[in-house]
């Protein structure tokens, strides 16, 4: 029976407008709605239907981030996953945390939890790094399964089938593995009342990156955070030959 | 920041469309209709449909008044090619049809004024038209009206930071002013399903009323001055600004509700409320509609000031919106559906609130299941689950659409009460109940794939009269429009009725706006 770890990311909502802070360091966090990185819920949920199917006997979720990155664990723990670990990051180094960091602590913690799948989601809708999972394979020197739309449980395996840009490869990798959850592997359930109030009893552990030896120094500078530039108004020509001389003043005939 | 977009995309689907700032706008609501124009059949005349109303004494469109339309508004304002008339003429939820050959585009006041002027003089009438998303077939002309839209009257004049008054023209969208607003801490005070494609002077005109309502009160109180052009172009400026100004008669009520009767709304001042921190969405499964007033009852009280929507569906409505719109059930089969918002100023203290009174109204029973978001995304989603079912509905083919208000306690009888009338007939698809229950005002929604007399004549005025008997409205917030003028006796005592006509008489005359709507003849 597999011990599954879930990696969840707290990132700001996809619904929010976001808003460049004006000394150029960043985006406004304060005060703007987060919700779980929407692949990372197709992780939990891909979790959660593997211990329906009894696939998987234990779910843990694992967040990186300040406190509140415990909301985010309440959410996967509402949606049937059975304990949290918070790992406290806060602050600058918060800022400067990247996937390299966030795949030792995720490595670390499926040593000590006896874990035989991690699985998170493809990448984030934040920083679109997609590197987290292939970090962490490395790391522990496991094999993946990456942008993964289809997992079939054999004995000692998994069978995947991942989306990749010339259409669908199927590799079957030996447990334990890492898999990136990629769109159309599940529709994410919505965390019901009951389970909602259930998860409220259910534990999360609070961990340091120290604690696990991870050093999460900054590897990074932040240079600057700029807007995309505003897109320019096209214009309606009369016709052909006045495209062409367009077209040739700016140097693109 | 790619997939960001992409997961705002697939929730929205091709359906809805936001706009950012810009204001020259893609309506949802044209993208919607052609997908149904192309589904389905051409919509028939209003006037063959309904031979019994008659084309008033009205001066028929000649070449001469065009030229004096573009002589004011140039050749591309002055619509008269089928081709681009056509969508003006039918209403978008394709009940109606009409038969205009013209569709004049103000930019100003001043051209709105200088038409009317003309249009009476000459004795053309007129069909003033905002977003076209009205529910009762008053947006459309029934012959051939002239139509006078508002869409290029899209300016915000000033917002008051102080003071939360925004005034702008009549043709904003109502989704554009929602965002230009949120860009402030601001909102509007009213919210419907129809936002991305209705325009303030049309809300304004029909009173409209939406899922804000409970907590933001009626228009009538949120309005606090209008811009409006009487049938003769003369312009009426009580455009005040002022949330407390006594000095003579409120006139702006009389444009308030009269949808385009009385006057032509070119200008609304609004006051808006400050932007909520913290919103809160809970959708509920229950069992009964007698859970269903017990929850509403108790949200009332364990919710008291932060609860600022309250609103209910049975399942065939879900339904509707499951099957015809793809979207996903979040909490399983059940009889009936409610959807509440909590909107205040501290999130951990409304959650607090929603928690508390969650958790009982689950140990007691009378909610059996639910979900609860605070995350913009999800709070989209499980709103899509109420404002897409008029939308969901249209796809079934033609909607009965009725909208009463009831005693609570009688709200949904008439419900199963209809089903059995109407078992017997073949064209009959659903029928089903949904709305603002928090208010007492029932959506009541009949659908069939086409039109059918029989359909029609075995639910009108069967349903009036029921609503008549109880002392509801037999329109809460739709209007009376053209669809709805038989029915408004059930409604009004005959003494007010001949106000209502003595004070059209005095501000219309010759009756050119937006004649057969509203007061019988």
């Amino acid at each position: 029976m597999a011990r599954v770890l879930v990696g969840v990311k707290r990132v700001i909502d996809y619904a929010v407008k976001i808003r460049v802070k004006p000394d150029k360091t960043g985006v406004v966090t304060d005060g703007v709605k987060h919700s779980m990185n929407p692949f990372d819920e197709i992780a939990v949920e891909e979790a959660v239907r593997m211990k329906e199917k009894k696939i998987a006997s234990e779910i843990i979720a694992v967040s990186c981030g300040p406190q509140q990155a415990q909301e985010t664990l309440r959410t996967a723990l509402a949606m049937g996953v059975d304990r949290g670990i918070h790992v406290e990051v806060s602050g600058k180094d918060y800022e400067t945390l990247q996937p390299i960091h966030v795949s030792k602590i995720l490595a670390k913690l499926a040593q000590d939890e006896k874990a035989d799948l991690v699985i998170v989601g493809k990448q984030a809708i934040d920083d679109d790094s997609n590197q987290t999972a292939q970090m962490t394979a490395a790391v522990l020197d496991w094999p993946q399964g990456t942008f993964a739309s289809k997992i079939e449980k054999g004995d000692g395996n998994l069978t995947i089938v991942r989306e990749i840009d010339g259409g669908l490869e199927t590799v079957k990798v030996k447990l334990p593995a890492v898999v990136s959850a990629d769109l159309r592997l599940n529709e994410p359930r919505y965390a019901t009342l009951p389970n909602i109030m259930k998860a409220k009893k259910k534990p999360i552990k609070k961990v340091t990156p120290k604690d696990l030896g991870v050093d999460t120094a900054a590897r990074i500078e932040v240079v600057s955070v700029e807007d995309p530039p505003v897109r320019q108004a096209g214009s309606v020509l009369a016709d052909v030959d006045e495209l062409i001389g367009k077209l040739k003043e700016g140097g693109h005939v | 920041m790619l997939s960001r977009n992409f997961f705002r995309l697939l929730v929205r689907g091709a359906h809805q469309t936001k706009s950012a700032v810009s204001f020259s706008y893609i309506a949802s609501r044209k993208l919607h209709k052609s997908v149904c124009l192309q589904k389905n059949p051409q919509v028939e005349l209003t006037a063959v449909r309904y031979p019994e109303v008659k084309r008033g004494n009205y001066s028929e469109l000649t070449d001469r008044h065009i030229k004096f339309f573009e002589s004011i508004l140039g050749k591309d304002r002055t619509l008269t090619d089928p081709a681009d008339v056509e969508a003006y003429n039918v209403d978008w939820i394709k009940m109606v049809r009409g038969q205009s050959r013209v569709v004049l585009k103000p930019k100003t006041t001043e051209e709105v004024s200088a038409i009317l002027k003309y249009c009476n003089d000459e004795t053309l009438a007129v069909c003033p038209q905002g977003g076209n998303t009205g529910l009762v077939g008053g947006s459309v002309p029934v012959f051939d009206e002239v139509i006078i839209s508002t869409s290029l009257m899209n300016q915000i004049i000033s917002l008051d930071e102080l003071s939360g008054v925004l005034i702008c023209q009549a043709g904003c969208v109502l989704e554009a002013l929602e965002t230009y607003l949120s860009e402030h801490g601001f909102i509007m005070p009213l919210d419907l399903g129809a936002k991305g494609s209705c325009h303030i002077g049309g809300n304004v005109s029909t009173n409209a009323g939406g899922i804000r309502l409970l907590r933001y009160g009626s228009l009538h109180g949120s309005v606090l001055g209008v811009e409006a052009v009487k049938a003769n172009g003369e312009v009426i400026d009580c455009l005040s600004s002022l949330k407390k100004d006594n000095t003579g008669y409120h006139l702006k009520h009389l444009f308030i509700g009269s949808e385009g009767t009385l006057g032509l709304v070119t200008k609304v001042a609004i006051h808006c409320p400050p932007s909520p921190k913290a919103v809160n969405v809970a959708f509920l499964g229950l069992n009964s509609f007698d859970d269903v007033l017990k929850t509403s009852i108790s949200a009332r009280r364990k919710l008291g000031e932060v609860l600022s929507s309250c609103e209910m569906l049975d399942h065939v409505t879900l339904d509707a919106v499951t099957s015809n719109l793809n979207l996903r059930n979040p909490i399983g089969e059940h009889p009936f559906y409610m959807l509440l918002e909590t909107s205040g100023s501290n999130g951990e203290h409304d959650e607090a609130k929603l928690n508390a009174f969650l958790e009982s109204s689950m140990s007691s029973g009378e909610v059996l299941d639910g979900t609860v978001a605070n995350e913009p995304s999800r709070i989209q989603y499980l709103w899509q689950l109420r404002e897409r079912v008029a939308e969901g509905l249209v796809h079934d083919g033609y909607v009965f659409k009725y909208d009463i208000s009831l005693p609570l306690k009688e709200f949904y009888t008439i419900v199963p009460k209809m089903a059995e009338r109407l078992a017997g007939n073949k064209k009959f698809l659903r029928c089903c109940g949904y709305g603002h229950i928090g208010d007492g005002n029932l959506h009541l929604n009949i659908t069939s794939k086409e039109f059918d007399h029989d359909l029609h004549n075995l639910i009108e005025p069967f349903v009036f009269e029921w609503t008549s008997k109880l002392k509801g409205s037999v329109s809460a917030e739709h209007g009376i429009g053209f669809k709805k003028t038989k029915f408004i006796h059930y409604s009004k005592s005959d003494s007010s009725l001949n106000m209502m006509h003595d004070i059209k008489k005095l501000l219309d005359p010759k009756g050119i706006l937006n004649p057969y709507k509203v007061l019988p003849k």
